[in-house]
């Protein structure tokens, strides 16, 4: 290898990216930083702030701190949520697709549909689709005498953005598990028949280890994407009733475009930034850790 | 413990077979008896995991029956026949270790837990795995897998059968060796009836007693591995059993004289007539075809490969192109020599299939 000659040439080929990142990426979070160690009091005039928002922000007996508290456990307890219906639920329509002949294509399609969607067809459907009034779904749902109303029933709020994202994301899930499970050679199945193993046992020690990899890419989108979750909510429930469904973002952009607290708004999306990428990061780094110590 | 009946089984994978071409296996008596072992030779595409998979279940056959002992089985689901099969790639349960891998096919039968100990303690001394057997399966070598799945094959003591399918293809050539000794006295240890799928002639004639050999879905013929190399039954056992293959010559016979390309050959016994459509071949092995100083047939000598322990002279006859032995200590051939023929190895070949003459 040391006799190989050594030169640095290959860094000007990344330059052009380094240079797009910058700008795209990097200036634009220094932008950010700069904002969220500052306070104005309007006029376009800023002064220093040091760390105050993020110490009030921090601290959940100050207002924003209260606030701030409320909506990242709101939007926990909507990921959670939505990752134990959408990562089962995905496995399971997997498992009972076809693996073979013309129905595979139709049915991969008729799944993947809602993914196709934008986000705001997605929320100004559902927006009508859920109307106590008029819309089919929630209509009948008042037809059966259920107290659904989405801006004014807090259960009916939650479970709808739920319904949403389970509907919009779960065909994520199972296009990845589809393309895990056909990985899986015949073999494998035909040995577990000869072996005698039950429909359960071939499950839990044939596919679902080799399911492990596509899931933990799974479950990090997923994550991210419901933790980050703003156009549903923003366009069906408006964030509430209340603040019901006022999740991280919703909150994020009323307090720095609603109310243009730069300051607090600018810390907040910081610190927003570092919980979903730390939580990413703990979670794949146990999850390859785990798969490593397996191999030894 | 069975012996397993094949009564004309058949199968084709398009479903309605019109033509004898469209079946992958075409239809095969046979009757494995138990305790021994089988193998199932012949190249790619010959049906021979077919014929696997139909004994095993995973393949429902288009035609026939099949019995174990003499209960129909043909249309018993795999898990219902009690048979082991190991396949061409390991087959290892990933999050187990290897001791928990050799117990799953008992596990599932809920057998006793004493009992699935004793059992995989003895499979694991079998296969040399007993130092592995806490370890997770899955960071283990090819041939370490490998050797779980035949263990996980050989572990249930009731199987009717165990079937292999061309199970040492992904091992290296030198353990290649020491598995199938392994195989071979794990069947002599079990007395199990083993059926063993393969295109290596070698492995075949090695492990089996009884060898099929199969071409293009036909079993052309059955039998110990001598009687395979000294009297193939159809010029395919000829020539793809033996290396190189049997020499094959166009000819004419009567009675116990052969013409060949203008010379006449002595027959080991007198053929009858034959009719004239049929193509009438004279088989011989390169082994007793030999260069002479004799009386023989003129042959021009195209090269000498040396393969150390013997010398194979490369001829052509005629048109004909064959193969035969140097003896030991002839030297300075080259240009014009003489074949000479062992009378009583030279078999006669009608439409391929070999004709049974009666002593002169």
């Amino acid at each position: 290898m040391t006799s190989k000659p050594v030169n640095n040439y290959a860094w000007f080929f990344v330059l052009p990216v380094l240079a797009f990142v910058m700008f795209s990426s990097i200036i634009p979070a220094m932008t950010v930083v700069n904002y969220s160690v500052q306070d104005t009091l309007g006029a376009n005039s800023f002064f220093w702030n040091g760390d105050v928002a993020f110490r009030s922000l921090l601290d959940p007996t100050t207002e924003i701190g209260a606030r701030f508290n409320d909506a990242l456990f709101r939007t926990l307890a909507f990921s959670l949520t939505c990752l134990a219906i959408e990562v089962p639920l995905g496995i399971l329509v997997a498992l009972s697709l076809p693996r073979q002949g013309w129905a595979v294509g139709i049915s991969l399609v008729l799944i993947a549909l809602p993914m196709l969607i934008p986000w705001n067809v997605i929320g100004t459907i559902w927006q009508i689709f859920t109307r106590a009034d008029i819309g089919l779904f929630g209509a009948s749902l008042v037809g059966m005498g259920l107290p659904y109303n989405v801006t004014q029933n807090t259960v009916s709020a939650w479970s709808t953005i739920v319904v949403i994202d389970v509907w919009h994301w779960t065909p994520l899930v199972v296009l990845l598990s589809y393309a895990g499970l056909r990985a899986i050679p015949d073999a494998y199945y035909q040995a577990a028949r000869i072996d005698g193993a039950s429909r359960w046992a071939t499950f839990a020690n044939i596919e679902l280890p080799k399911l492990q990899k596509v899931l933990v890419i799974a479950i990090l989108l997923r994550f991210m994407q419901t933790f980050m979750i703003y156009t549903e909510p923003f366009v069906v429930t408006g964030g509430g009733p209340g603040s019901a469904t006022t999740f991280l973002s919703i909150d994020l952009v009323k307090i720095a475009l609603g109310q243009v607290d730069l300051g607090n708004g600018a810390a907040m999306s910081l610190v927003y930034y570092l919980i979903t990428l730390t939580v990413c990061w703990v979670f794949y780094t146990i999850m390859t850790q785990l798969e490593r110590r397996r191999d030894a | 413990m069975a012996r397993i009946t094949l009564d004309g089984i058949a199968h084709a994978y398009s479903g309605k077979p019109q033509s004898d071409k469209d079946y992958a296996l075409k239809p095969l008596h046979h009757v494995w008896e138990q305790g021994q072992a089988y193998a199932l030779l012949g190249p790619s595409g010959c049906g021979k995991t077919t014929l696997l998979n139909i004994i095993s279940g995973l393949v429902i056959p288009s035609e026939g029956r099949l019995l174990f002992d003499d209960v129909d089985v043909t249309r018993l689901s795999t898990e219902k026949r009690n048979i082991a099969q190991v396949f061409q790639f390991p087959v290892i349960y990933d999050t187990m270790t290897v001791a928990q891998n050799l117990a799953f096919p008992l596990k599932n039968r809920r057998m006793d837990k004493a009992l699935i100990d004793s059992r995989v303690t003895e499979i694991a001394q079998m296969l040399d795995l007993t130092r592995d057997l806490n370890r997770r399966a899955r960071g283990l070598t090819a041939d370490a897998k490998q050797k779980i799945s035949l263990g996980r094959g050989l572990v249930r003591s009731d199987v009717s059968a165990v079937l292999f399918d061309e199970p040492l293809t992904v091992i290296d050539p030198a353990l290649k060796w020491e598995l199938r000794s392994k195989l071979k006295a794990v069947h002599r240890a079990l007395n199990l009836l083993m059926i063993y799928v393969t295109h290596d002639q070698i492995e075949a004639l090695t492990f089996a007693d009884k060898v099929v050999v199969m071409n293009d879905g036909r079993a052309v013929q059955i039998g110990t591995p001598s009687e395979l190399f000294e009297r193939p039954d159809h010029t395919f056992v000829g020539y793809f059993i033996g290396s190189p293959g049997m020499n094959l010559l166009p000819a004419k016979v009567s009675g116990t004289r052969a013409q060949v390309e203008g010379g006449e050959i002595q027959l080991g016994a007198a053929y009858p007539a034959q009719p004239n459509d049929k193509r009438i071949h004279i088989g011989v092995r390169p082994e007793y075809a030999t260069l002479t100083a004799g009386a023989g047939l003129p042959v021009k000598v195209k090269r000498i490969a040396d393969l150390g322990r013997k010398r194979l002279a490369y001829l052509s006859l005629g048109g004909q192109s064959l193969v035969a032995s140097v003896p030991n200590g002839m030297e300075g051939i080259a240009g014009d020599a003489k074949v000479a023929f062992d009378p009583s190895r030279t078999l006669v070949y009608a439409d391929d299939i070999r004709v049974e003459g009666t002593a002169p």
